[in-house]
């Protein structure tokens, strides 16, 4: 249990998808204007990587990984090449049916993510979590949990930016460097202050 | 025919400086950002792109006329995604040390915004050839931002270049210190934010849409 809650406290902070390992950082600067829409986008994200993540861990390990397909009589088989064009098309699926579920179910919802959702299906940390996710090895449950973390890790980065590029409106920022500029320095400046949690350790 | 040429080259040359993709259209900053540790590694992903991209390009634009407008993006991801699975395949026969630092970023080209925005900006409406030389001129735009990251990241971050220590000893000496700090994650959000800085400072090129 402390393994899963260090393993998600690691992935919020620490190991942050985007701060940390630079992934989803085009609709982190394309969408992180307006607070309202970077909290929407941010729970869209969590949602989806929390499904995907633990889906493509048993695709990979029940089709795909060296040996896998064993049950099947193919003992020898290594279709692990496959696994990129696989998981993008799980996760385009998986949004895509989200995105109808969501539609029929709670309008509400659909109202608030709806614009979101097919943005993400292109957004490489979804990508990025899964394929992180063979990489290191995770187990069943450890893949949930990391796929949570790095969807609550993402939301806060980008509703921080979001609340600091409101503000960054009224100063007085270098001609040149407005616009994108200032959002790269303001992400370095955040990536530095979150690499003071690598200290913690559970 | 000549004609025919000086426009390749003009295609060209507008991805690499004019509307260079990271700096002017801000995309595929991701991957930018995470291979320039080293100059080695953002070589090697600046070259898989810029394939990736000229060649994904050049089917798309070649098949624009029968690929159904509604499922058109996922017909787009499966054409980028073989392309990258060959590529990926190619790096872990013949680099495999490069293959294995570059990790799940060769894996995110799929991904990249500019592999995609060029298929729908450019590819969809343009001729294979054309289309064939924007893949390559936005990739070399691309691999130029991501090659000066890296050599000032690496320059300043450990003192080398391509792995090689060109800081004097002597230097050393007299107290100067590697800047650790560009070595880790922060360091590159810094050198992106000056260089486009510098590249909207400099005269003549279309500013930044805001």
């Amino acid at each position: 249990m402390t393994d899963l809650l260090s393993l998600f406290i690691n992935s919020v902070f620490i190991g942050n998808i985007l701060l940390a390992y630079f992934l989803g950082m085009c609709s982190f600067i394309a969408v992180s204007k307006n607070v309202e829409t970077a909290v929407g986008l941010g729970f869209a994200v969590i949602f989806v990587l929390t499904v995907t993540s633990p889906v493509n861990w048993i695709i990979y390990h029940v089709l795909l990984a060296p040996g896998a397909l064993s049950w099947a009589g193919f003992p020898d088989l290594d279709l692990s090449f496959l696994k990129f064009i696989t998981f993008i098309a799980v996760i385009a699926a998986i949004v895509q049916a989200v995105e109808m579920i969501i539609d029929k179910y709670s309008p509400l919802l659909y109202a608030t993510l709806g614009v979101f959702l097919p943005l993400i299906a292109v957004n490489c940390a979804i990508l990025g979590t899964s394929l992180f996710m063979v990489e290191r090895n995770y187990t069943f449950v450890e893949s949930a949990v990391f796929g949570a973390g790095s969807g609550t890790g993402w939301m806060v980065a980008i509703v921080s930016m979001a609340t600091i590029r409101n503000k960054v409106k009224y100063s007085d920022v270098p001609k040149g460097l407005q616009g994108f500029g200032i959002t790269m320095i303001i992400a370095g400046l955040m990536a530095m202050t979150f690499m003071m949690f690598s200290g913690i350790t559970l | 025919m000549s004609e025919e040429k000086t426009n390749y080259i003009e295609i060209v040359t507008r991805g690499i400086w004019k509307e260079n993709p990271v700096a002017y259209q801000v995309l595929g900053i991701c991957s930018a950002l995470a291979v320039t540790v080293k100059m080695s590694t953002a070589v090697v992903m600046g070259i898989a792109l810029t394939i990736v991209t000229a060649f994904a390009s050049l089917i798309i634009s070649s098949l624009r006329k029968k690929i159904p407008s509604n499922i058109r993006i996922i017909v787009e991801l499966a054409i980028i995604s073989s392309l990258v699975i060959v590529t990926d395949q190619i790096l872990k026969a013949f680099f495999y040390d490069i293959s294995k630092q570059l990790s799940i970023f060769v894996g995110l080209i799929i991904t990249n915004c500019i592999v995609l925005g060029r298929a729908e900006a450019f590819a969809l409406a343009n001729k294979p050839l054309d289309s064939f030389f924007d893949g390559i001129g936005n990739g070399l735009g691309y691999s130029l931002v991501l090659v000066s990251v890296a050599f000032l990241r690496e320059l300043l971050g450990s003192g080398k270049f391509l792995g090689f220590n060109i800081i004097p000893q002597f230097i050393f000496d007299a107290g100067y210190q590697n800047m650790g700090l560009m070595v880790l994650a922060p360091g590159a959000f810094f050198i992106i934010g000056l260089l486009v800085w510098l590249k909207n400072s400099l005269p003549g090129i279309s500013k930044e849409k805001r």
